[in-house]
């Protein structure tokens, strides 16, 4: 529970919509949340990882159509700085209640912003959902494409899906899987800040989901702020999200833990490595975390 | 977890120490309806703020209670808050004035101003318990000099707010010259010249950060243990930022997060930027230098300058009690 955060029920669910799952990462689950908040007025936008100039390369965007959130679908394993147009959200875009999809740091950054908005006049009061998504590890943008064009030796304007599971990324292209490495290949990969993260299945999200856990397709869901389980059983009953329980489902919580166990571990671990305790000789790092 | 439903509760059965008192707000609105309270103003003491909630005399009650007479303290324990202008813009005074009514609550039930030339007419620092200081000191204005000092030695907390008072701002460019004191060059922040105790960063700081920071002044300064708990949980890090120093730039992203290995992209810096300084680019926050004020807002915002799990893993309750105690 400790790793996995505070949460009041846990899910298998999928979007109970086909046009949303054609296109989605897995379960669907955030366009389809997202959407339903969108039309029946929980939100008036949201905040998501929309496709930028280059492939596989993120942009942030303000959807506020259902056709935008359509076009925002899929993992981008590369930075998506969606916190930048927070405060933007409230102001050009006149936003009341924002939407906001995150990776387990941005919505602790979402929260710090509640808690300590410094320059962030007026964002306190008008986060209505934060959806957050499951993350190990990000890499910078030159990382994912020399791990897609040299490693894979896959054009990544060709790629129509990536994928992290089961100890490979692999890459899908029109023609199905085209390539697949080790895990071990891409770790050098990483974006450095991410080996300081305590967190991976979004504890701070209103509703966080991600793939480990449930069968291809599906998504593992928890529910765990009031906003967020008010809003994720409204979707439910109006038949946007199937939901059903996570009792025997394979591999489960137990992998879900596991893995979030040996991040936060391992993490935990070079946070306190970085204090350079072991070497008198070299001054301590810098550690965030008060 | 524990520490914050305690405070809920002890915040409303005031300076109450047992942990046994649930029977609070809701009780007691219940038990004082709508009529009891417009007769007796007075004998309402503590709760008089409180009951004010119900909806059916809100209309009847909005003039009594801004107009409501001094002596009558509906909370006996107010704290004092005074407003000291330095080389600032008054900026940061109307982001205080933006939290509207809540400034009224705020007045209402936690604290006295007594203090602020912009509204007030007491002409000379008196003591408080916090003095809410925004601008920089001109070095070359002897009253300015002066009024710092004795602002350090009549306030018990000293609040830099603003990034002027914190960090200098726009006054680090300063340098003379112009008409008609030419010779007042040199502006330092108020950290430079005496000791302060918690920064609100920011061009303009949010009328949000100004209200946690009074209310949470309120709590360290009339709380009982508990209360001090989380009213220093929740300080400590804008502690942690005025010992920390008095010089802020952008490039503070560069020196305390992306080169100390930390930043993850998010992005909050650039929200938080009021100029538009900061862009991102592949996922790292460009900053444009000559646009810089100096405000501190984005390394104070970013999520790896300082991150509080106990604090902000408890978003949903404290801000759940903010709303509550900021009700009029
Ligand atoms: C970097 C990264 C690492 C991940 N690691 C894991 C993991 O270890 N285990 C696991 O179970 N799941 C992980 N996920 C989550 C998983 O890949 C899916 O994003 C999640 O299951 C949501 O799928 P969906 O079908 O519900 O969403 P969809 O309906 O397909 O929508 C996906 C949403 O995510 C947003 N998004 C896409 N890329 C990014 C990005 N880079 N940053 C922010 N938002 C983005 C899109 O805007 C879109 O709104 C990771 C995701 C990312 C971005
Ligand atoms: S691992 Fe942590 S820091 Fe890195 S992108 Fe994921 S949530 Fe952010
Ligand atoms: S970059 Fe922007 S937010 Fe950061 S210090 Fe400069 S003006 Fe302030
Ligand atoms: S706010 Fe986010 S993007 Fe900006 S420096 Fe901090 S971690 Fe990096």
């Amino acid at each position: 529970m400790e790793y996995l955060g505070q949460y009041k029920a846990v899910y298998k669910a999928k979007a109970g919509c086909e046009d949303i799952l054609s296109k989605a990462q897995d379960g669907g689950i955030v366009t389809a949340m997202f959407a339903y908040a969108l039309e029946t007025g929980i939100i008036d936008g949201a905040i998501v990882a929309g496709p930028g100039e280059e492939a596989y390369k993120p942009e942030p965007m303000i959807a506020t159509t259902v056709d935008e959130l359509l076009a925002a679908r899929g993992t981008k394993y590369s930075i998506s700085p969606n916190m930048a147009l927070i405060k933007e959200a409230t102001r050009s875009y006149g936003l009341d209640k924002i939407g906001i999809v995150g990776t387990p740091c941005q919505i602790q950054a979402v929260r710090k912003a509640q808690l300590y908005p410094i320059g962030m006049r007026d964002v306190p009061d008008k986060i209505a959902l934060a959806l957050g998504i499951f993350c190990m590890e990000n890499f910078p943008y030159q990382g994912l494409y020399q791990m897609v064009e040299d490693h894979c030796a896959t054009k990544i304007d060709n790629v129509t899906k990536m994928d992290i599971g089961k100890g490979k990324f692999s890459v899908y292209t029109e023609r199905g899987v085209n390539a697949q490495i080790p895990l071990k290949v891409t770790h050098k990969y990483e974006q450095p800040g991410c080996h300081v993260c305590l967190d991976y299945v979004a504890n701070l999200a209103d509703i966080s989901t991600g793939s480990v856990g449930t069968p291809d397709g599906w998504s593992t869901v928890f529910v765990r702020s009031a906003a967020g389980e008010a809003a994720f059983n409204k979707a439910v009953d109006a038949g946007w999200i199937i939901a059903e329980s996570m009792d025997g489902v394979k591999p489960g919580l137990e992998l879900v833990t596991k893995l979030a166990t040996e991040k936060i571990t391992k993490n935990q671990k070079y946070i306190e490595h970085r204090a350079h305790a072991e070497h008198e000789a070299l001054k301590p790092l810098r550690n965030p975390y008060i | 977890m524990g520490l914050f439903d305690k405070f809920k509760s002890l915040l409303f059965g005031k300076g109450d120490v047992s942990e046994g008192t649930q029977d609070e707000k809701p009780v007691a609105s219940k038990q004082e309806p709508v009529a009891s309270k417009q007769e007796e103003p007075v004998s309402a003491k503590h709760e008089a703020p409180v009951t004010k909630a119900e909806p059916a005399d809100m209309k009847v009650e909005q003039k009594p209670i801004i107009q409501k007479p001094k002596e009558e303290k509906p909370v006996a324990d107010k704290i004092t808050v005074g407003h000291v202008h330095m080389s600032g813009c008054t900026g940061c005074l109307v982001s205080l004035a933006d939290n509207y009514e809540g400034l009224l609550t705020i007045l209402d039930k936690y604290a006295d101003l007594v203090y602020c030339l912009t509204l007030a007419d007491v002409r000379h620092i008196p003591e408080m318990d916090v003095a809410l200081v925004e601008g920089s000191v001109c070095l070359n204005d002897e009253c300015s000099m002066e009024e710092i000092l004795e602002t350090r030695e009549r306030a018990k907390i000293v609040v830099a707010l603003g990034g002027c008072a914190c960090y200098g701002n726009t006054t680090r460019f300063c340098r003379g010259g112009q008409q008609n004191q030419p010779q007042h060059e040199a502006f330092l922040p108020i950290g430079d010249l005496i000791k302060v105790d918690v920064y609100i960063p920011a061009c303009a700081p949010t009328p949000q950060q100004i209200r946690n920071v009074c209310l949470m002044a309120y709590l360290l300064l009339k709380g009982n243990d508990e209360q001090k708990a989380l009213a220093t949980a929740y300080l400590t890090p804008l502690m942690n930022l005025a010992a920390a120093g008095t010089e802020a730039c952008g490039c503070d992203l560069m020196t305390e997060v992306i080169n100390q290995g930390l930043c993850c992209g998010c992005g909050s810096c650039a929200a938080a930027c009021t100029v538009r300084a900061i862009t991102m680019q592949y996922g790292r926050p460009q900053v444009e230098r000559d646009l810089c004020i100096k405000c501190g807002a984005c390394y104070a915002q970013c999520p790896r300058s300082f991150f509080s799990f106990d604090v902000c893993g408890q978003y949903e309750s404290i801000t759940n009690l903010i709303g509550e105690v900021m009700k009029p």
